[in-house]
């Protein structure tokens, strides 16, 4: 799931200047999980919008903020709100403002801070596990990712920084290749160190992304 | 062939010493300091050690190799990709730079510039691929250079950091992927010492331990505290706190470690952080 906060009130205020009548658009999906772009949450931004002296138009929580063709429909349905508006403001991630924007001529606002990929430990409590960097190397790791959760992202081994499992960049934490030793060693496999791994395909993230599945890869056919 | 890969070679016991680049564009005094230590196979050069930003390690060396001092060029992965790093390599062979230490590097967040953007684009292991290849004619994209750089390339190795097995792990990744010897990490600790070499000497890479002058008892505390993978046993920090002359005493345990690497290693790294003129003190 995408991880998502606010943005502080006062930031929003400034992003807003000029715009007196807002359309709020919230995400039914992630932002909504993250209680950050939900109903609730579109319903206190709007309270917030009428003690800022604003005018609110009309509000919809679209499914999911990043399906294109979702959000344009919706959009479309919101017509006479939409029309009637200076500004969108729109509470989901980056991809879910884009959405909006790519459905829109109107102004539109971002009100929340894209975080990062995240795995759900509890609500507020998260996790950066995956960095999307399109050449998993989890099989070989013993399923805990390096490119994440090395502090260096290191793909054969620890830095000289490891103490006693625990990671140079933050005490606090285990140093991954520990982890990922450790763990290789209980499933008695050799694992990533049974070989020396290439540099980073970082032409997989190329950008801008294009990302076409079942093409663009190396000339393979994803299986869908 | 560089006067150190010689020396290995030939199993005579070598002693490498280390110069930091000045934070300035004036490298005079450091220059005279590396020619002022006479009787070293060769000079390490750090490489924004600590992640302090520096003069580049490679023009200091580029100038060491003028005025006739050997250098070591330590590369860290922290502030280049790939092509930087290659790039620097080829320069630095264009200099007369022949030795070679190539390290992860440590993390930005430690340094002067903690907002920096850590790079790591390659990790120790893959650069010492990457210099392999070039040596052999060829880029990292295999295309091939219109002339090869023959660089003798070396990696850090710490032998008291634990556990050991993992440490061992990357050791054999590291000589797999071509490194011709390891310079150690400071060591205060003779077993340690002894249950390393017993792992890695099969391996067949000749190791030149890391012998680091302790000054005084906070020094080591500051060092168990703070510095990764060196540990000064407690022992050796009482030893410190009681000495009347700790300097002396830190001279002594310098004396006792390059004891050790003679019975076990195949040199010493000294590290002796200013107090270059005790030197023939702690090796003879
Ligand atoms: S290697 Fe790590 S960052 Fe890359 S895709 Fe796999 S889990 Fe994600
Ligand atoms: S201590 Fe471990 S996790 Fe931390 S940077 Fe070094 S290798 Fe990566």
């Amino acid at each position: 799931m995408i991880i998502s906060e606010p943005k502080s009130r006062a930031d929003l205020d400034r992003s807003l200047e000029g715009a007196g009548r807002i359309f709020l658009v919230g995400c039914g999906a992630c932002a909504t999980a993250c209680r950050s772009g939900g109903e609730e949450q579109v319903f206190e931004t709007q309270e917030w919008l009428l003690e800022t002296g604003r005018q609110v138009t009309g509000s919809v929580v679209i499914d999911e903020a990043c399906h294109i063709p979702r959000a344009g429909r919706d959009l479309r349905l919101h017509r006479s709100g939409v029309e009637e508006a200076d500004a969108l403001l729109v509470l989901a991630c980056g991809a879910g403002v884009q959405s909006i924007s790519a459905s829109t001529d109107k102004r539109v606002v971002g009100g929340l801070n894209s975080l990062f990929l995240g795995n759900i430990r509890r609500i507020g409590s998260y996790e950066e596990k995956c960095l999307l960097c399109g050449d998993c190397i989890l099989n070989e790791t013993a399923g805990i990712c390096p490119v994440t959760t090395c502090g260096k992202g290191l793909l054969n081994g620890p830095c000289g920084g490891m103490e006693e499992g625990r990671c140079e960049v933050d005490r606090e934490q285990d140093c991954a290749w520990h982890l990922i030793y450790e763990r290789l060693r209980r499933q008695n496999r050799q694992g990533v160190f049974g070989r020396l791994v290439p540099p980073k395909q970082w032409s997989r993230r190329r950008k801008p992304g294009r990302h076409r599945l079942g093409k663009d890869r190396d000339g393979d056919v994803a299986p869908r | 062939m560089s006067r150190l890969a010689d020396s290995l070679r030939t199993g005579d016991f070598v002693v490498t010493a280390e110069v930091a680049p000045p934070k300035g564009a004036d490298p005079g005094r450091e220059l005279d300091l590396a020619a002022a230590q006479t009787g070293v196979t060769a000079i390490n050069v750090t490489d924004n050690q600590g992640a302090n930003m520096r003069m580049s390690g490679m023009a200091l060396a580029g100038l060491m190799v003028r005025r006739g001092v050997e250098p070591v060029l330590q590369l860290t992965c922290r502030d280049r990709n790939r092509i930087a790093l290659q790039s620097d390599l080829l320069g630095a062979a264009a200099l007369g730079v022949e030795n070679l230490l190539l390290l992860s590097g440590d993390h930005a967040r430690f340094g002067d510039h903690p907002d920096a953007r850590p790079v790591f684009d390659l990790d120790s292991v893959q650069l010492l691929q990457a210099v392999r290849q070039l040596n052999a004619g060829s880029d990292m994209a295999g295309r091939p250079l219109s002339s090869a750089p023959r660089f003798f390339t070396g990696a850090a190795v710490a032998p008291a950091t634990r556990p050991l097995e993992l440490v061992y792990q990357k050791v054999v990744k590291k000589a797999e992927a071509g490194a011709r010897f390891f310079q150690s990490q400071a060591v205060f600790d003779s077993d340690a010492v002894a249950d390393f070499m017993t792992l890695v000497r099969p391996l067949g890479v000749p190791v030149i331990l890391g012998v680091l002058l302790l000054k005084s008892a906070s020094m080591a505390r500051f060092l168990n505290r703070c510095i990764p993978g060196v540990r000064v046993p407690e022992r050796l920090v009482e030893l410190l706190d009681r000495a009347a002359d700790p300097l002396a005493e830190g001279v002594a345990i310098a004396r006792d470690m390059v004891g050790v690497a003679r019975e076990h290693c195949q040199g010493v790294h000294l590290m002796l952080l200013g107090r270059e003129d005790l030197m023939r003190q702690i090796l003879f």
